[in-house]
């Protein structure tokens, strides 16, 4: 059963940037999904994945390279793709049941059929008796049921789901996945083919036939997973804790750094524009001393720090990027270390952290020594904001230059490294005493 | 509450940009323009058919009702307005540039002073009769009613959430589907807010409409408005009294069979979903909702209404197409948009170097400027008095939820009064007591618009989280120290929000504050109210226009130098949550 549902070729997708160049945000990707499948697209924040499932969606037209469904180019919203939102994406001035029919309004049916189509996808997916309930009335799970019986109703060919479970509690979200794949290995949807966006790794191994691991900044298929494990899949499962352990692995792994002496195993250069993961210092060090701790003293497997600390992968791999960044751990292999500095930092008291830290910083992280070294060469020690603002943007997108700023400046605070005035939007070397 | 940012503040990040220019000789341009054209038809229309109108109460109800409805078209025409302009300005890029600095400057010049000017013009248009006047009316309400409707739909539409447009768009909703089921409906509680403030500030303008003396020519149209300008003319206090009466009951009809109804309905279309706030609820509604009759009444028109939303007007772009066109055509089509923007602006230039140069002197700019100043001034005092007393009042309030629930509408229902219909009781206490008009009849100004500060304090006061006030209390923090580090902060978004709306209406209110009369005492103060008023008066078009372009200019001079940074300010040091 080999058809093509839909086939992605040399996919590329870029965005203007502030000074009238462009951002490449995809690159290169090559995608095939076949009937009966569920392939599923995981990367950390920035990997772009979000904005494949919108090229496929026809919300955005490819920059460069082709998108067919069933042998014609996407070009608009093409009927047969439907899409569930991370954020439901319910109409709240609409019932479950007008939420529904929306889809089936827009193609003109005669309301016969409308309500009947409506009420069926209702039924089938476990909302009777909710048809004249207001979103705001329902819980999270159910207004999620809402956002998928909505897709059904429109008897889609393939089904889009971006972070589907991600806005729900853990055991609500295992619930809903349970009876999706129970409906789905039943054949009881419409559906032929599936698409996740997922950052949640568990989730990926759960769902997928097939797993496309994305790297960041521009987002690349950097690995292509096949999941075999027979559905219903068990999370205890020797094969699937391996499965799982092997995409931590091919997650954390990083091409060889061309990095200076002693860099720590994994470390990738940084430079000044390089997009900071946004994570706060006292994240870092709480994380840090947890490491340190019983039972891991020093070494653990990221896949069970990452559940004992409730941390998901996209939580998960910012702490362990700032921190190996920073030469405060090594990452390899899917196993995060504590290294020399992180060892000090944890045996230290308050304020020698400060002054670790503060050299790890200055170290490690450029633009963190790029704006002390400005503002210790200017007469007044002050700077603006928007001087290193623009620098970023050039580099970057506004969100991402934003986004760095501002991690920059709470490490910096921490560190006492340099200040910043919110009020004034500066930057200074005088710490208020 | 929802707290609503004013025209004057939400537009641009910049002070005053290219396109303001633009959008301020378009604005001129077209009053000269207006002016040049009334000024040559203002002779044959002297001769206006209509019932006098009488001072008989009896005659109230059916004046009542002619006022009402005046404002009821004009609602609908500030409707259609609102969809078409702040659609155009939300989603064409091109045109927002001009459209929205355009909306401001408009906001900012002076109906009163405006509507000799549209008399004369809209008579002309149907010379000798009561068409004409009637129109003249409905356009000065529809320009009191219309601009911060328009804003507030616009600031909506550029809001929808993301997620929303994405869903509607991969359900292949055509866009006039999507507007009508997405746009309409996420702005909906906004634009209601937003209506009931227009239909409050109009009360104003339909009382100054309807009695007009242009020149040699006075149009009366039988309202409310020209009941009130009778009874002056006439020192009738017994009238005024019955007017007031007779506009308290109306003002309460409204509110409890639109208003009241309106915002009930409109609940369900709040997006925050958090439940748990208790709905807003209308008797009207209620009835409307369980009787039969009205629903099979609106049953045939809700299955047309659908059959309309399914209509495409025009075929699905492809997007491949959109883009592309955006990339190689966008510079062309920006520089469509500047020649024609640049071209109107030529055509007003035009038209402002010959108005300018014929009748204007260096001296009349001077002095208009002078009694700008002289207003200015006033209303600077004003709104600083009004502070001082009604800031401490509205915390207060505020912060006691069992005076609040009393105080909250009885402010909007006096911000909603028409303080104008009050000015003869004032004006014939000042005669009495010969006070000097240069400082007593500054306060009518406020009269009807210092309510604004009132009630924006008072929904900012309780908005301050409980947990905040026990915080404070937990630290026995007290006295000025309360006031100065959790109160007035707490509020400053708020005040700021009617303390803009108060500064503008004063302006407006100024043309028939600094000018009072009470049978045929005639009070003046020196002022650029008083001389609009005066020049409206002699019919001289030049020097209203005059008049109302400096107005224009101090109002807005202030809302960007003054209200802005500090709105802005206020936006982001102390918005809670």
């Amino acid at each position: 059963m080999d058809t093509s549902l839909l086939d992605i070729h040399a996919l590329r997708q870029t965005f203007p940037r502030a000074d009238g160049g462009e951002l490449l945000v995809l690159d290169g990707i090559d995608l095939h999904l076949a009937q009966g499948q569920i392939v599923g697209l995981l990367g950390r924040t920035g990997s772009g994945k979000s904005t494949l499932l919108r090229s496929i969606a026809g919300l955005m037209a490819p920059s460069a390279g082709t998108i067919t469904y069933l042998g014609r180019p996407v070009t608009a919203p093409a009927p047969g793709i439907a899409m569930v939102f991370q954020g439901f994406a319910l109409f709240p001035w609409l019932t479950v049941l007008e939420n529904v029919q929306l889809g089936l309004e827009a193609l003109g049916r005669p309301d016969a059929e409308i309500r009947k189509r409506a009420l069926a996808a209702i039924d089938l997916i476990g909302l009777d008796g909710y048809e004249s309930a207001y979103p705001r009335e329902l819980s999270g799970g159910m207004r999620q049921r809402v956002g998928f019986a909505r897709a059904l109703v429109v008897d889609p060919n393939i089904l889009l789901m971006d972070e589907p479970f991600s806005a729900l509690d853990v055991l609500t979200a295992e619930t809903l996945r349970t009876d999706f794949l129970e409906l789905w290995g039943d054949g009881r949807l419409p559906i032929k083919g599936v698409i996740i966006v997922t950052h949640n790794i568990e989730e990926a191994v759960l769902m997928c036939d097939r797993i496309l691991l994305f790297s960041s900044n521009p987002g690349r298929i950097i690995r292509e997973i096949a999941v075999d494990l027979k559905q219903p899949r068990n999370r205890l499962d020797p094969q699937f804790r391996d499965q799982v352990e092997k995409i931590y692995e091919a997650m954390t792994a990083r091409t060889p750094a061309p990095a200076k002496v002693g860099a720590p195993a994994g470390a990738v250069a940084t430079t000044i524009d390089t997009i900071l993961p946004r994570v706060s210092a006292n994240l870092l060090s709480g994380f840090l001393e947890t490491l340190a701790g019983a039972p891991y003293n020093g070494k653990a497997d990221l896949p069970i720090i990452a559940e004992l600390l409730h941390l998901e992968a996209d939580d998960l791999f910012p702490v362990s990027d700032a921190l190996q960044m920073m030469h405060l751990v090594e990452v390899e292999g899917g196993d995060i270390k504590l290294i020399d500095a992180g060892k000090q930092f944890v045996e230290a008291e308050t304020d020698e952290r400060k002054h670790i830290f503060q050299r790890q910083l200055l170290a490690y992280v450029p633009l963190a020594a790029h704006i002390r070294r400005i503002l210790q060469e200017r007469a007044n020690h002050v700077a603006p904001k928007s001087r290193f603002f623009d620098e970023l943007e050039d580099h970057m997108s506004t969100d991402d230059a934003e986004a760095t700023l501002r991690s920059v400046t709470a490490w910096a605070r921490y560190a006492e490294a340099f200040a910043y005035d919110d009020d004034t939007q500066t930057f200074s070397l005088e710490n208020p005493v | 509450m929802r707290l609503f940012v004013p025209i004057s503040v939400g537009g641009w990040p910049r002070i005053f940009s290219r396109w303001d220019i633009v959008a301020v000789l378009l604005i001129l341009g077209l009053l000269v323009f207006l002016a040049e054209a009334s000024r040559h038809l203002l002779q044959p229309l002297v001769e206006l058919q209509h019932k006098p109108v009488s001072l008989d109460p009896a005659n109230l109800p059916e004046y009542a009702a002619r006022t009402t409805l005046r404002m009821l078209i004009a609602m609908v025409l500030s409707l259609l307005f609102t969809f078409t302009y702040a659609t155009l300005a939300a989603k064409n890029k091109h045109a927002e540039r001009l459209l929205v600095p355009l909306l401001d400057i408009l906001q900012s010049v002076p109906i009163l002073g405006f509507i000799s000017i549209t008399v004369v013009f809209f008579m002309a248009l149907a010379p000798g009769r009561v068409l004409g006047a009637e129109f003249a009316a409905i356009f000065a309400i529809f320009t009191s009613q219309a601009w911060n409707m328009a804003f507030s739909f616009y600031q909506s539409l550029r809001t929808v959430p993301t997620e929303l447009v994405e869903a509607s768009r991969n359900f292949r909703l055509s866009p006039w589907m999507s507007f009508w089921r997405v746009d309409v409906p996420f702005a909906m509680p906004q634009l209601i807010w937003n209506m009931m403030l227009s239909m409050s500030g109009s009360w104003f303008f339909v009382v100054a409409s309807e009695a007009i003396s242009v020149g040699n020519t006075t149009i009366t149209l039988p309202g409310v408005g020209s009941y009130i300008a009778l009874a002056i003319e006439h020192r009738d206090l017994a009238a005024v009294g019955y007017a007031i009466v007779t506009m308290l009951i109306v003002i309460l009809i409204y509110d409890q069979v639109l208003f009241r109804p309106l915002v009930a309905w409109a609940d369900r279309f709040r997006f925050e979903q958090e439940p748990g706030m208790t709905p807003p609820r209308s008797w009207v509604l209620n009835v409307l909702r369980r009787s039969r009759l009205v629903d099979r009444l609106i049953h045939p028109f809700a299955a047309l209404w659908r059959h309309l939303l399914l209509a495409r007007w025009s075929k699905d772009k492809p997007l491949q197409q959109q883009q592309e066109e955006s990339r190689t055509q966008r510079r062309w089509v920006a520089f469509q948009w500047a020649a024609i923007a640049i071209a109107f602006g030529a055509v007003a230039v035009w038209q402002l170097a010959v108005f300018v140069t014929q009748d204007i002197t260096m001296s009349d700019v001077a002095t208009t400027l002078l009694l700008g100043l002289a207003t200015l001034s006033r209303i600077i005092v004003l709104i600083a008095l009004a502070t001082l007393v009604w800031v401490p009042i509205g915390i207060w309030v505020g912060t006691r939820p069992q005076f609040a629930n009393v105080v909250q509408p009885i402010a909007q229902f006096l911000a909603a009064f028409p303080a104008n219909v009050l000015f003869p009781v004032a004006v014939s206490v000042i005669v009495a007591l010969k006070l000097n008009p240069n400082i007593w009849l500054s306060p009518l100004m406020i009269l009807g618009t210092q309510w604004y500060i009132l009630f924006n304090v008072v929904a900012g006061a309780i908005a301050i989280p409980t947990e905040l006030r026990s915080a404070g209390a937990n630290f026995r923090v007290r006295g000025w120290l309360w006031w100065r580090r959790i109160a007035i902060p707490a509020v400053l978004p708020y005040y700021v929000t009617g303390a803009i709306t108060a500064c503008g209406g004063s302006w407006n209110a100024s043309i028939v504050a600094e000018v009072a009369s009470w049978g045929d005492e005639h009070l003046q103060a020196q002022g650029l109210g008083a001389y609009i008023a005066q020049q409206t008066e002699a019919g001289d078009f030049h020097h209203i226009v005059l008049g109302i372009a400096v107005m224009s200019f101090f109002v807005v001079l202030v809302n960007r130098t003054f209200w802005r940074p500090l709105y802005l300010y206020a936006e982001r040091k102390f918005r809670l949550g």
